[in-house]
């Protein structure tokens, strides 16, 4: 197995404790950067370590950190995007359930670096039983002094707060989740200003995913430079995958990064293989946002080379024949699945979440929806495949938040892969 | 399944009934506003709103609703389109038990399709409705984050996955016996610490 550096604590029974966690080496990296090192010195090892956003979208931590505005004499925000919601994903979920502490120690390191005196983790509502989790592990840090005023005896002080969503895709955008954060609809805001100079209350603000925050934690512990060991190329260090579908064994695993597909699928370490002994049809690598591939295209990049589990491999080949490594949210589909069907009900999903701000998403993803429904259920056109090629088109690139991108992207990518399935729908 | 976007239209009526917190949700409000620096309390709305969801029916009343903006000195509408906004809140008496069941992609794929199926016939409504005895509401809902262990499901913000045409009878079974005893799953004031 590739090196675990997030999981590799989590079947020690209790661990969820702080007692525990401590006994197996927890709230060490913080002992580390209060006792030995400045801010700055922690920041820098962030951006030696390559992390990048596993939000979604990549970005490097260490970057987006030293935009935040440092000049402002307002207060720092930290806010853990613990939203969750993209289809396919739940491996935030899984880390906090088990290893609440591993991302307490990471926001405390990030607040740290960041002279941040308040952090908010913002959860999803569907998850109120870890809102639980959480709290009593905050408590518990706090009473062992590494929450609250002057930890460790230190100048530094921090507060962290868990804050509930309600149900909404939408709030894990960054902005609409700050829109949230502040008591109102979800709505994304448009940018510029970035959070880094007007985020939270106008406040700078970072906002990071739980499992970027939570892997701060290793960094630390290890150093960056032992963390960028790990991987292949700019993709450093493991990601956590977390995969459902037709497979034997669905759930979440921790990868190191240049991992081929093929043994993430077939391997009995991870996936364990196709359900049933059927043959595999497609992927959706990260998160139904980011465009499906077919087998061949999932197992190979359009070079014929092994494709890799890694922001740069699984992107080859661009539109044409690449798709994003995303959230890690890795959906396998099997022989008898109906590309269509699925097209459908994904594009139901961005129609019912999208926040209606703006009128390519909010009418793009009703018709195409309406246009899908009706291709499935044998109402089609012929006229049809291109019109939604030309609705998704639209969509792209012409709205406030990326949400429109996200439902346009699934629908040309089976469009362009499985354009003989969409014809058998009409005839 | 029907096709297209439904748009709901509510009209809100007010019930005139007298809304109070009890002293000790009062001070977990008051703790849970202390989170937020001065004069954003309106931040608060979110976490009140889903104590007052359970503690007052279950749904949002109007009254409700102007209750918990006099609690944190917005105007009422402010909570109105808060409350509409977000799919956790519902407007109008549920069933006791809410079940909500996923639809999307990952679950729909592994079985989802069938659960929701039988459970319309199981109780005999459509998504939507609720059992003439008040006691279930179905309700179709987007990815609960449990997508590797679907089909997945929550009954009143509680989850329960791996549902197969078997589990979910018992679990509707469960429920129906669990009605005459009393609630134990912790409730959402009890989420803070
Ligand atoms: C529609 C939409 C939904 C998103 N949902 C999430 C989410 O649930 N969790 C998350 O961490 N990021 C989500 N993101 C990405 C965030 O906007 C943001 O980029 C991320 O939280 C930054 O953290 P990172 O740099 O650590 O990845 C979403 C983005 C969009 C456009
Ligand atoms: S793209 Fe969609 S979700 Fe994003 S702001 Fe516009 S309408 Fe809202
Ligand atoms: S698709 Fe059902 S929980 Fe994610």
């Amino acid at each position: 197995m590739g090196r675990a550096v997030l999981l590799d604590k989590v079947n020690v029974p209790g661990i969820r404790d702080f007692g525990v966690y401590r006994e197996h080496g927890g709230y060490r990296s913080v002992d580390k950067a209060l006792g030995e090192m400045t801010p700055a010195q922690v920041q820098q090892e962030v951006i030696k370590s390559g992390l990048r956003g596993r939000g979604g979208a990549g970005f490097p931590t260490g970057l987006k950190w030293s935009f935040l505005d440092r000049k402002s004499d307002k207060p720092r925000y930290l806010v853990c995007n613990a939203d969750e919601s993209e289809p396919g994903t739940f491996k935030d979920r899984y880390l906090m359930e088990h290893l609440p502490h591993l991302l307490i120690e990471g926001l405390i390191l990030s607040s740290y670096a960041l002279g941040v005196k308040t952090c908010y983790i913002y959860i999803r509502g569907e998850f109120k039983y870890l809102v639980g989790i959480l709290e009593t592990a905050i408590s518990q840090a706090k009473k062992n002094n590494y929450v609250g005023e002057r930890i460790l005896g230190t100048g530094f002080s921090l507060e962290i707060y868990v804050h509930p969503g309600a149900g909404a895709y939408i709030c894990g955008e960054e902005t609409a989740l700050l829109e949230s954060l502040e008591g109102k609809r979800g709505n994304p805001r448009i940018k510029p200003p970035f959070p880094a100079y007007k985020g939270l209350y106008d406040c700078p603000t970072v906002v990071n995913n739980v499992e970027t925050l939570a892997t701060i934690t290793p960094i630390i512990g290890m150093g960056g430079e032992a963390y960028a060991a790990l991987g292949i190329g700019k993709s450093t260090g493991t990601k956590l995958m977390s995969a459902c579908g037709n497979i034997n064994k669905p759930g979440v695993y921790e990868i190191e990064m240049g991992l081929p597909v093929e043994d993430f699928i077939y391997s009995d370490e991870y996936c364990g293989g196709i359900k049933n002994g059927r043959m595999l049809k497609a992927v959706i690598p990260g998160g139904s946002s980011v465009p499906i591939l077919p087998a061949d295209l999932a197992l190979n990049t359009a070079r014929s080379e092994a494709r890799l589990l890694s922001y740069e491999s699984l992107s080859e080949g661009g539109f044409e024949s690449g798709s994003m490594l995303g959230s890690g949210g890795f959906i396998v589909y099997d022989e008898d699945a109906c590309i269509v069907r699925n097209t459908w009900n994904l594009t139901r999903f961005y129609r019912h979440e999208s926040c209606g701000q703006c009128s390519p998403c909010r009418e793009g993803t009703g018709w195409m929806e309406k246009i899908l429904y009706r291709l499935e259920h044998g109402q089609g056109r012929r006229s049809d495949i291109d019109l939604l090629v030309r609705v998704a088109k639209n969509i792209e690139g012409n709205t406030i938040c990326p949400l429109g991108d996200a439902a346009a992207w699934p629908v040309a990518s089976a469009i362009r892969h499985f354009r003989g399935e969409f014809l058998e729908h009409i005839k | 399944m029907e096709a297209g976007s439904k748009i709901d239209h509510h009209l809100f009526v007010r019930e005139n009934r007298e809304v109070v917190f009890s002293d000790a949700t009062l001070e977990k409000v008051r703790s849970l506003i202390r989170r937020y620096p001065e004069g954003r309390q309106k931040s608060a709305l979110l976490p009140i709103l889903h104590i007052a969801q359970e503690e007052m029916g279950g749904y949002l009343s109007v009254d409700t609703m102007d209750y918990v903006a006099s609690l944190l000195d917005i105007k009422p509408v402010e909570v109105y389109e808060v409350a509409t906004f977000y799919s956790m809140f519902y407007l109008e008496k549920m069933g006791k038990y809410v079940l909500e069941v996923c639809h999307t992609g990952p679950c729909s794929i592994c079985g989802g399709e069938e659960v929701l199926q039988h459970i319309k016939e199981y109780l005999h409504i459509e998504t939507g409705e609720t059992t003439p005895d008040g006691m279930f509401t179905l309700k179709e809902v987007e990815c609960l984050g449990a997508c590797g262990s679907g089909p997945s499901m929550q009954v009143n913000t509680e989850f329960h996955d791996h549902m197969t045409v078997k589990q979910v009878e018992k679990l509707i079974d469960s429920l129906r016996r669990k009605s005459e005893e009393e609630e134990s799953s912790k409730g959402w004031a009890e989420q803070f610490s």
